[in-house]
């Protein structure tokens, strides 16, 4: 097994020609890790989940994912490797066109597996998060706690090593985001590496462990 | 949460097997608020199932019908055109043949000879001819009748020294002597003269020559406006997909899954709205077919029957349409293709 989920050493980021917006980052996320990724908002906490998710390359520095350095990763092997990661998207990105089952099954659906093959998995997540009675609704007819469950048990569907949330609360009243941000540590038990964007400071004073904080491009972990 | 869950049972199961413990402090919190189990039985059977799963890429929507509209079309315009352009080509050629099938014998009028006689052996020397399949002698009748337009009904041939004419049809294929007939004749049977249409048929070559590539560059310019179009259109259908082809990318799907889905879908949408203008072209072909055909006796029909034949496209022209709507299917899944496969670079290079 790999000693890190994902390592970064002084990975910079710029967007073209512009300022360097992540600096000198150096830290690592070991398997079956809980940590909250914070900072003011512009700090560059989402260009950082990009980067943990491979939808962005670093302008300098080496980030190792599942033990692969990113720069020799060939195009056709980034695929399997982000069937590893799953991440929770601040807008959802649902398929408004699927219904709350094919949303959730869509993971294992590209991957050319048969609906019977995971149809019992599919809908055993659904009533896990609480949407089993949701199973055959479209997507706007689902409320946003709703919506942001589904979105959860679509990135959980593939049993991923490492689980990305980009601000999964942000949406949600305070007793909704508390009964996500468990469901998100019941998880983390379960052995997942867990990073949540977040800059709701009452949210994460609930939970005592590992932050990392973003400020002016620049990383400060909190063990 | 208490166990139950087959899910978690199976998940936990899965992490113990491939993760090593030594994780990262965590809470420790009440099971009292995660979701809530899962139903007790199958719950398979207790929940409806769908019959189908729905495509991966939205269907019915207003930019993939309005592709579907530009479509038809489109392709019902290139249709048309090929049909027109298959038309007079075929007409062109049929001209040109019907002239090279057959050449004229002229007898003027000439004092102290009987014009019968001169005709009968100017038919007699040019039927035995080899390459010359008969020869008929014009009649008076249809004589009077081709001059009908210039000189009046009731003309009298006699009184007026009209020369008379021998209409010689070809053999296919093989072509007569016309320098040794037209020595013979001019020997045998004085004021003839033989008309092998020669510069009729040159006049009439570069005419239809120039016809057709008058049809063939209009064509060439719907075809391009077509390619344009539907280029351009899927393109647009294509943009309206981007959230698609963007989560399809983050789930894990690998960029050949993506392609072939929008191909796939952008195919069918192809072939359905090329089928449709396609159609429409060939039940025009059909109907305008028809029409001539029931008023072939009269004037309109005649001109109609005179410049087009029987105005029937013909095989080429219905195998055009078929080859028009397939091409335009591939092309508008090739450009669903390659947009995906360009998006999804996009993507990448962020």
């Amino acid at each position: 097994m790999d000693k890190f989920v994902i390592k970064f050493e002084n990975v910079g980021l710029r967007y073209g020609m512009g300022p360097e917006i992540l600096r000198d980052l150096n830290f690592q996320i070991t398997p079956g890790s809980f940590q909250f990724l914070t900072g003011p908002s512009g700090a560059g906490k989402s260009s950082l989940l990009r980067l943990l998710f491979l939808s962005l390359k670093p302008t300098r520095g080496l980030i190792s994912v599942f033990g692969n350095d990113t720069a020799s990763i060939l195009p056709d092997e980034l695929p399997a490797i982000r069937q590893k990661i799953g991440i929770v998207f601040q807008d959802f990105r649902l398929l408004d066109h699927l219904t709350t089952y094919e949303n959730v099954a869509l993971p294992l659906r590209v991957r050319g597996k048969e609906d019977v093959s995971y149809r019992k998995d599919v809908i055993e997540l659904l009533s896990w998060v609480g949407l089993k009675d949701r199973i055959n609704v479209y997507p706007p007819v689902l409320s946003g706690g709703e919506k942001q469950r589904a979105a959860i048990a679509r990135a959980l569907i593939n049993q991923p090593k490492l689980l990305l949330a980009d601000e999964p609360t942000g949406n949600l009243d305070p007793s909704l985001a508390r009964r996500l941000l468990r469901l998100f540590a019941e998880l983390n038990r379960s052995g997942t590496s867990v990073v949540i964007a977040t800059h709701d400071l009452d949210l994460m004073d609930q939970y005592q462990t590992r932050r990392l904080v973003l400020n002016e491009g620049r990383l400060q972990v909190y063990d | 949460m208490k166990g139950g869950c087959r899910f978690m049972t199976k998940y936990k199961s899965y992490r113990r097997k491939k993760l090593q413990p030594g994780r990262a402090p965590v809470p420790k919190i009440s099971d009292a608020d995660y979701g809530k189990p899962a139903t007790k039985g199958d719950p398979v059977k207790i929940l409806p199932r769908q019959n189908k799963q729905s495509s991966i890429v939205p269907r019915e929507t207003i930019a993939g019908n309005s592709l579907m509209l530009v479509i038809a079309i489109m392709s019902f315009l290139l249709c048309i055109t090929f049909g027109a352009v298959s038309l007079v080509s075929d007409t062109a050629s049929a001209w040109q043949n019907d002239i090279a099938r057959e050449v004229t014998i002229q007898i003027r009028p000439v004092d102290g000879v009987n014009m019968t006689e001169a005709l009968e052996r100017a038919q007699t020397i040019a039927s035995g001819k080899p390459g010359i399949d008969s020869v008929t002698i014009i009649s008076d009748d249809e004589t009077a009748r081709l001059l009908e337009p210039w000189l009046g009904a009731g003309l009298s041939l006699e009184e007026l020294p009209i020369p008379r004419l021998l209409s010689v049809k070809l053999k296919t294929g093989k072509r007569p002597d016309f320098d040794e007939l037209r020595r013979e004749l001019t020997e045998s049977v004085p004021g003839a003269s033989l008309d092998d249409h020669q510069a009729w048929a040159g006049r009439l070559t570069r005419m239809a020559g120039a016809t057709v590539i008058i049809g063939v560059a209009i064509m060439l310019l719907v075809m391009a406006a077509t390619v344009l179009t539907v280029i351009f259109a899927t393109k647009g259908a294509m943009s309206g997909n981007r959230h698609v082809v963007e989560v399809l990318h983050f789930v894990g799907a690998d960029d050949k899954y993506i392609a072939d889905q929008f191909q796939r879908h952008f195919l069918l949408l192809g072939l359905k709205g090329g089928a449709v203008g396609g159609l429409i072209a060939t039940l025009g072909f059909l109907i305008i077919g028809y029409w001539t055909g029931q008023n072939s006796a009269t004037p309109e029909g005649d001109q109609m029957t005179a410049l087009f034949g029987t105005f029937s496209v013909g095989t080429t022209g219905y195998s055009g349409v078929i080859v028009i709507v397939i091409l335009i299917a591939f092309l508008t899944a090739y450009t669903s293709r390659a947009t995906v496969r360009r998006q999804i670079s996009a993507l990448e290079q962020n």
